[in-house]
Parts: structure tokens; C-alpha cells; sequence
């Protein structure tokens, strides 16, 4: 349990999926724009991340990765399939993602206009197969692992970007100079968040 | 018959229109500073310009191709599903391009062998699959990806190109900063290689853009 507890604050603040690795930047930036629907997407990405780690992880585990297959029969037992994780990985991640889409299209109509392009780019959003191939790397072992792993990366990208949505709904009112306004102005701002996020990254726990 | 008389509405193949598609993203609408897409890579292969290199070609081939095929298929392709169509032809097209890189530039592909595989879930393919290549006809869609992936490949090398340069005072692999300077007491700055200093350099890269040109800029 306390593993467990670790492994989520660790996966929030100190492996930040945006200010550690870099990943989901896309709609990171451009949905940035106000605070409410970068919270919708952000709340989006958990959802994903919730679904989708734990099914790319029992695939993984029990069809793909060498001698997975032992339990249907002793004859698969030296097959190896991991070469198809990538193709494999994003095919469920498209189809969840596809389903998202249905579902907030049918629900809320309001954030599906405000998301536009940006809720079929979750299924390219790097955080969300970066999470599914941390996973296989890592080699967690149990799915709870997985699970707390994979919210807390999401909860680590909705912190992000609704800190950075924050910050620029509030810098409306500053006298930035007019080539910088929007995105010049995200881009150096989430520059120097990561340079101040970097401090977690000697923290052990 | 029929044939022929789509041959005679058909445009010329390099009209204005199309070779508007290849010179916007360059400036007007690049993907990286303009449209915000595949900014991640973008941070990642920007420490040394050879692999920033080898990336961009390798997104050029990709986009180009993917918007050919997903083109082609539009009219087939029901829009329910039509994420994951998308996604199965350029993960093929990415395992091609993995392949071919692995045979004939193996070291370089050694180097750049995760973002490869990252270049499926880069987000310029999606977005000019998504916004162009759904709604137009095969070769206009495949100018625009050639267009799109020269536009992300000029800010990669700019970016590439100053971190290189600033951060291990190199270009192309070759140093040019001559030790006399270093004696002298100047060194290479090691924030440049992190990289939170691309985000940086990009927006600093934005800040020039727009500055030039007037009609990008936000209220």
C-alpha cells in the first residue's frame, strides 16, 4: 500500500509526464488557452490513460512478451511477439480513444466544439503510448501497479496543463511584447516551469 | 472516355495552388510554430543536428505518403473509425521507414531508434491527415505533406542548430569553436543540452517569426 502511495506521488511530481519527459506537448500548448477546457482535457487523458494502461498491460503480459503465451499451451511458450506492442498498443489506444469521442459528443456537446481537432489528437497524444511503452519497460508486475502508475501520470498532465492554463488566462492583462503574445509567451513559460520542476527530480522515495 | 475528360478539367500538376501548399508551411502556416504540432520530437532529436536531420527526412517521407494513402482511401474510410484507419497505415509506413533506416544507416538508426517508433504518434501526421489530407484529393494532399515536412524539418535544424552550437560548441559534429577561446575562459553552456531550453529556443524562435510577419500575431 505504501508502494503503492509512492509510486503515485512519484508519478505526479517527479516523473511529470510534461515537465520530465516532454510528452503530450501538442495539445498541451494549443488547448491551453482557458481554464475549463484544459480541464476537460486533462480529465480526458486520465480517463484514457485509467483504461488503456491496464488493457495494454494485460495484453503485454499475457499475449506479446516472450513465453507469455505458456498458459494456453506449452507449445507457445518460446514465442515471442513483443515486435507488435507498438502497432498493437496504439490500435487500443485508438479504439478507447474513439469511444471518448462518442461519449462527449453525446454528453456535452459545449466541450466537444471547445476541444475540436484536439479529442481524435488524444489518440496521438505521446503521453498516453509514452505511459503504455514506460510500462512494459519498467516491468511493473501487478495491474494495481499499473493502474496507480498510469493515473498518476494523468493526474501529472492535468496539474500541468491546468497550472498552464491558469497562468495564461492571468497574463491577458500583462504588457507582453505583440510577436510574443499566446504561444511564444506558453512555450517560455512552460520552459521555465520544467527548469523549476527539474528541482524534484533528486527526491527519492 | 470518362477518363479522358477528367484528364482535361485536371490542374496542371504544379499550378499555383499546389505549389502554395508547398511554400505556406515554410512560414505562413509551419507546423511547429504556427500550428502547434509534433512539438515533442521536436525537443527531443535537437541536441545534435545530424539526427535532427535524418528525423526530418524520415517525417517528410512519412507525412507525404500517409496523406497519399488516407487520401486515396478517403471516400472508403467510415468517419466512425477512421482514427484507427489512420493510424494502421502510418504505423506501416513507420515500420517501413524503421527498416530502411536500419538497413542502409544503421548507426544513425542505432541513435534515433526510439523516436522512429515515435514518429506514429506524432501529431503533424494526424493533424494534416485529420484537417487536409480527409477532405482533398491524393496529389494535393501528397504536396502537403512534403510542404508540412519541410516546414517541421527547417524549425528542427534551427533549434538544432543553436543547441549544438551553444551547448557543446559544435556543428555537425565538428567543432568550431576554437580552443583558443576556451582557454581564454569561455565554455559551453549545458543548460542548451537540457531540455527545457528548447522549449525555450523554440518560443524564442516564434518571437522572431512574428515579429516579421504581422498577421501571425495574437491579440
Amino acid at each position: 500500500m505504501e508502494n503503492l502511495f509512492n509510486l503515485f506521488v512519484r508519478s505526479i511530481f517527479i516523473d511529470n509526464m510534461i515537465f520530465a519527459y516532454f510528452l503530450g506537448m501538442c495539445s498541451y500548448l494549443a488547448v491551453s488557452k482557458t481554464v475549463k477546457t484544459s480541464v476537460g482535457l486533462g480529465a480526458a487523458v486520465i480517463f484514457v490513460l485509467l483504461v488503456t494502461a491496464p488493457v495494454n498491460w494485460l495484453i503485454d503480459h499475457y499475449l506479446l512478451r516472450a513465453g507469455a503465451m505458456a498458459w494456453i499451451s506449452p507449445e507457445l511458450a518460446d514465442l515471442d511477439l513483443s515486435y507488435l506492442s507498438f502497432i498493437i498498443f496504439i490500435a487500443v489506444i485508438a479504439a478507447i480513444v474513439q469511444l471518448v469521442e462518442m461519449v462527449v459528443e453525446k454528453f456535452s456537446p459545449s466541450l466537444y466544439n471547445a476541444l475540436g481537432i484536439f479529442l481524435p489528437l488524444i489518440a496521438v497524444n505521446c503521453a498516453i503510448l509514452g505511459v503504455a511503452l514506460f510500462v512494459q519497460e519498467r516491468e511493473y508486475t501487478t495491474i494495481s501497479e499499473v493502474t496507480v502508475y498510469a493515473v498518476g501520470s494523468g493526474v501529472g498532465w492535468f496539474l500541468a496543463i491546468a497550472t498552464l492554463a491558469a497562468i495564461r488566462e492571468k497574463i491577458t492583462y500583462s504588457n507582453i511584447p505583440k510577436p510574443l503574445r499566446g504561444l511564444g509567451i506558453s512555450f517560455i513559460l512552460t520552459g521555465l516551469m520544467a527548469i523549476a520542476f527539474m528541482s524534484f527530480m533528486g527526491i527519492k522515495i | 472516355m470518362s477518363e479522358q475528360k477528367i484528364a482535361k478539367e485536371k490542374e496542371p500538376m504544379f499550378s499555383a495552388k499546389v505549389l502554395k501548399l508547398l511554400k505556406n508551411p515554410l512560414n505562413l502556416e509551419n507546423p511547429v510554430t504556427v500550428q502547434v504540432l509534433g512539438i515533442c520530437s521536436a525537443l527531443a532529436v535537437t541536441v545534435q543536428m545530424k539526427p535532427a536531420i535524418v528525423m526530418a527526412l524520415s517525417v517528410t517521407i512519412v507525412t507525404a505518403f500517409a496523406s497519399l494513402i488516407i487520401s486515396a482511401l478517403r471516400n472508403t474510410i467510415p468517419s466512425r473509425i477512421r482514427i484507427i484507419v489512420q493510424l494502421a497505415v502510418v504505423a506501416a509506413l513507420v515500420i517501413i521507414v524503421d527498416q530502411v533506416l536500419k538497413a542502409y544507416v544503421y548507426d544513425v538508426s542505432k541513435k534515433l531508434s526510439v523516436f522512429v517508433g515515435l514518429i506514429i504518434t506524432n501529431c503533424i501526421l494526424m493533424g494534416r491527415l485529420e484537417a487536409y489530407a480527409m477532405a482533398n484529393k491524393p496529389w494535393p494532399s501528397f504536396v502537403d505533406g512534403i510542404g508540412n515536412g519541410i516546414g517541421y524539418g527547417l524549425i528542427l535544424v534551427i533549434v538544432a542548430f543553436f543547441r549544438e552550437f551553444l551547448g557543446s560548441g559544435k556543428f555537425y559534429g565538428m567543432s568550431v569553436i576554437p580552443k583558443v577561446f576556451y582557454e581564454w575562459g569561455y565554455m559551453d553552456n549545458g543548460l542548451m543540452i537540457l531540455p527545457p531550453m528548447a522549449l525555450i529556443t523554440i518560443g524564442v524562435i516564434i518571437w522572431v517569426q512574428r515579429s516579421r510577419t504581422k498577421e501571425l500575431q495574437e491579440k
